[in-house]
């Protein structure tokens, strides 16, 4: 099916991302903060791109903007996974060129239905 | 699709207790005052995640808990909020009440609710202190769950949704075949393209948009549905949605208000039904939710897992690839002998290759297999290392607590954190290393005034360092104290029975008479290193070990104590010997030195045992073959060769029949496999298969005392 890459420095939030995306058949790669991400997505190419907001090293909207910088990932959605709830925060990642958002706590389902959205 | 959450409480709780940690060290090296935002954002990021972490996986009461430190946090990183003492106290505080809540919720107890509520009454207070901003206690997780759904109406027929995309909405992944995909899946769809805005092709720049949509939905579908849709479009294009029905349609054509903009919520008159459906449904689901993580066994998760940096095991695999190869160059040496064999026994003269080639390449294969073999477990054992920092980061926060309990002024200066410890000897020497620091910060350092009394400075200094030397890792604790009160010392172990008058000690030996079991000289028994029970004890843990503890000091200046540990306890350098023809290994990290004994150098000291002039030193002589009740007719010794190990920081001599190579040996326990043995401190199998027994020095030097005392060994 698809490949996708998780981004969170978070290993359970990771795991459990990556263990539900695994189950409905998707190939995943796991990144635990933007830099490392940023250097899967130049050596590889994804369907999509999940990625946690907070994170060290690069957070994950300097990420998505990084991304949207490179030929391949012009067009590749890319969902951040957010813990705020308000508009601000889901338009920073917009603004920086994210194609949406998942709102945490999200359970396995919402994760599914919502990457569908996006797979084409 | 149903995922057992329950599978990834594991990593959270750890990771979750390694960001209290991070929070904690964080929160002490941060400066009241403005605050260094980098620090800070380090700690909302740990608060953040174990929030994020908490809610997903239904652990609600850590979720709202964290929440209130992180807005709290969020104030301070922004700069509305000065970083004062009192809200660093308090956030300290508060990691130390979700540290309680996470165990509660770990080992499924009960919470203690009250303190949690007091934690909540401080941190609401500070809250409410100087800025503005409610706490927004109740602003739960949970709410924003469930806030798309408030917003909901049904079109009861259908709906007309105009969908006009802004040129640019491509630019950020979003598709409109994808969003129609996704209606079509609410209701009956139909959509009309509006070419209108197309450019000439000439003019036309490949990425924009250009087309715009009129759909009509058809079905019994909530307004909501579809604004999910285009939730994350609503800023790049111009959005309608009209209610089918007739009566609305008309509403419409009039230009009244039932056209819904879907930035701006609710102004339809909902369907009553759908309302009822859509309030009632999320507290349930949201309770039922709780319900199930309260309801749900879990396992108290003492954590037998560890993790391991990706480079350890790409390391490993790199090892086990290169043993592959060198497995097939041996297979081919043996293939090739064998072709050899049978060639010569059909006596045939025409072999391939000369026995002596085939010889050369299994031997060189055979050194491959053995540098494989080490470097494999090297790379294996390298998995069980974590860096001490593990231990270290414990620290900053007692020395933090201690000095203002104890009225003192106290800096921690650690180095060498990245000092990579066996996991499991980091398990055992947390407590004996609280114990020392607890020990040199009350009875070590003095009081401010005792300090500038002394032409001190004010501030006393901690330092904590690590690092390997040889096979072993060295933690010191060295602190600007007062020093060690040798007399005192000395007059108290007489008091106690622990040295008679008549001994003549040297300085070392009484410093590290405070490891003598039950000895205490603080004058006051202060309940931060308690009553003196605590020295004997580290020891003995560190002992268990395989370790040593020294203490260096000098009074008026400081004491040293150095803690010497082994690697690993699964693997042990050893010295290979014999006695009475049987082979065993003693630990290499016991070993001073092993020579030849000149019979010049031996005393015979009336009613004790022998001793041998080391140097300027009179040290002990053990024949190990009268501690193992060997036959031992030597009466001169000239010639024999001597091991010199240390045993309570004392040389002794242990005689020995021969020493043969060193090597390193993997431990197995004796007492699992046979019973205790005094002497012995496991046993492992050497190289010929043949099993050795490895000594423990200590023990060899007790059963040496007893036998010496009960006139076994003649004098």
């Amino acid at each position: 099916m698809a490949r996708i890459l998780v981004v969170d420095d978070s290993a359970s939030m990771r795991q459990m991302v990556a263990f539900t995306l695994k189950g409905a058949g998707h190939e995943i790669v796991e990144a635990p903060d933007g830099v490392v991400a940023l250097a899967s997505a130049k050596s590889g190419s994804f369907d999509l791109v999940i990625t946690d907001v907070n994170m060290p090293n690069m957070d994950g909207i300097t990420l998505t903007r990084e991304l949207r910088a490179l030929p391949n990932y012009r067009f590749t959605p890319i969902l951040t996974l957010t813990t705020e709830s308000s508009a601000e925060k889901k338009m920073a990642g917009k603004q920086a060129g994210a194609t949406g958002w998942l709102v945490k706590p999200f359970n396995p389902d919402q994760l599914l239905a919502t990457a569908k959205k996006v797979l084409g | 699709m149903s995922i057992d959450m329950s599978q990834f409480h594991e990593a959270f709780f750890e990771e979750s207790f390694e960001g209290l940690e991070i929070m904690e060290s964080e929160l002490l090296t941060l400066d009241v005052g403005e605050g260094d935002v980098e620090i800070i954002n380090t700690i909302f990021r740990a608060a953040h995640s174990i929030k994020g972490g908490a809610g997903t996986f239904g652990f609600m009461n850590v979720s709202e808990f964290t929440h209130v430190m992180e807005t709290l946090l969020d104030e301070m990183r922004d700069g509305s909020r000065d970083v004062t003492q009192f809200a660093v106290d308090s956030l300290l505080e508060s990691v130390d009440v979700l540290r309680t809540m996470l165990e509660s919720a770990r080992d499924n107890t009960e919470v203690d609710e009250e303190m949690v509520a007091a934690r909540y009454a401080v941190l609401n207070d500070i809250l409410k202190e100087t800025t503005n901003s409610e706490a927004p206690v109740e602003d739960s997780t949970v709410d924003a769950q469930s806030g798309v759904v408030d917003v909901a109406s049904v079109g009861g027929e259908g709906w007309t949704i105009s969908f006009q995309p802004h040129t640019d909405l491509l630019m950020a992944g979003n598709d409109p075949v994808r969003m129609f995909r996704a209606l079509a899946e609410l209701g009956e769809l139909n959509a009309e393209v509006d070419f209108s805005s197309l450019l000439p092709f000439s003019e036309l720049a490949p990425e924009d948009l250009y087309l715009s949509w009129t759909v009509t939905l058809v079905g019994d579908i909530a307004q909501a549905d579809i604004e999910e849709v285009f939730e994350w479009v609503e800023d790049d294009c111009d959005l309608t949605i009209t209610p089918l029905s007739s009566e609305a349609e008309k509403e419409s054509l009039e230009g009244a208000d039932p056209v819904l903009e879907v930035a701006e919520p609710i102004q339809t008159a909902p369907v009553k039904s759908a309302v009822k459906e859509a309030t009632v449904e999320p507290p349930a689901k949201a309770t039922e939710t709780i319900k199930k993580a309260v309801a749900k066994p879990k396992k108290p998760a003492e954590s037998a897992s560890i993790r391991v940096g990706i480079d350890k095991v790409d390391e490993i695999i790199n090892l086990v690839g290169e043993l592959v190869i060198t497995q097939s160059m041996l297979d081919q040496a043996g293939e090739d002998l064998e072709a050899n064999a049978e060639a010569s026994a059909a006596g045939s003269d025409e072999t391939q290759k000369t026995n002596a080639d085939i010889l050369l390449r299994l031997s060189k294969g055979l050194a491959q297999l053995e540098r494989n073999t080490r470097e494999l477990q090297d790379g294996v054992m390298r998995i069980r290392m974590l860096p001490i920092s593990f231990v270290f980061s414990r620290m900053p926060r007692l020395v933090h607590d201690l000095s203002s309990k104890l009225s003192k002024k106290i800096e921690l200066i650690v180095s060498g954190e990245e000092t990579e410890l066996d996991k499991t000897v980091m398990e055992n020497i947390g407590d004996p290393l609280v114990h020392l620091v607890r020990n040199a910060l009350d009875h070590g350092i003095e009081t401010p005034e005792v300090r500038l009394a002394a032409g001190k400075e004010e501030t006393g200094t901690l330092n904590l360092n690590a690092y390997h030397q040889g096979g072993n890792v060295i933690i010191e604790i060295k602190d600007d104290g007062a020093g060690i009160n040798k007399a005192k010392v000395r007059a108290k172990a007489i008091e106690k029975g622990i040295i008679s008058n008549e001994d003549n000690l040297t300085d070392d030996e009484i410093n590290n008479l405070i490891f003598a079991p039950g000895f205490s000289t603080a004058e006051v028994v202060s309940d931060v290193s308690g009553r003196g029970v605590g020295m004997d004890v580290v020891k003995t843990s560190i002992n268990k070990l395989g370790g040593r503890v020294v203490v260096k000091s000098e009074e008026g200046k400081g004491s040293v104590f150095t803690i010497r540990l082994p690697l690993t306890l699964a693997i042990l350098d050893g010295q290979l010997v014999t006695v009475g023809g049987e082979s065993y290994v003693i630990p290499l990290i016991a070993i001073i030195e092993s020579l030849q004994i000149d019979r010049t150098q031996i005393n015979a000291v009336a009613g004790k045992a022998e001793v041998y002039k080391l140097r300027d030193e009179y040290i002990p002589i053990i024949r190990a073959r009268a501690v193992f009740g060997l036959d031992d007719s030597v009466t001169d010794l000239h010639d024999s060769l001597m091991v010199v190990v240390e045993v309570d920081g004392a040389p002794v001599g242990i005689i020995v029949d021969d020493l043969q190579g060193q090597q390193q040996v993997v431990i197995k326990s004796l007492e699992t496999n046979y019973r205790k043995v005094e002497t012995m401190s496991g046993a492992t199998i050497l190289g010929d298969g043949t099993v050795a027994l490895i000594w423990d020095v200590n023990g060899m030097m007790s059963v040496h005392k007893k036998k010496l005392n009960n006139g076994v060994i003649k004098a």
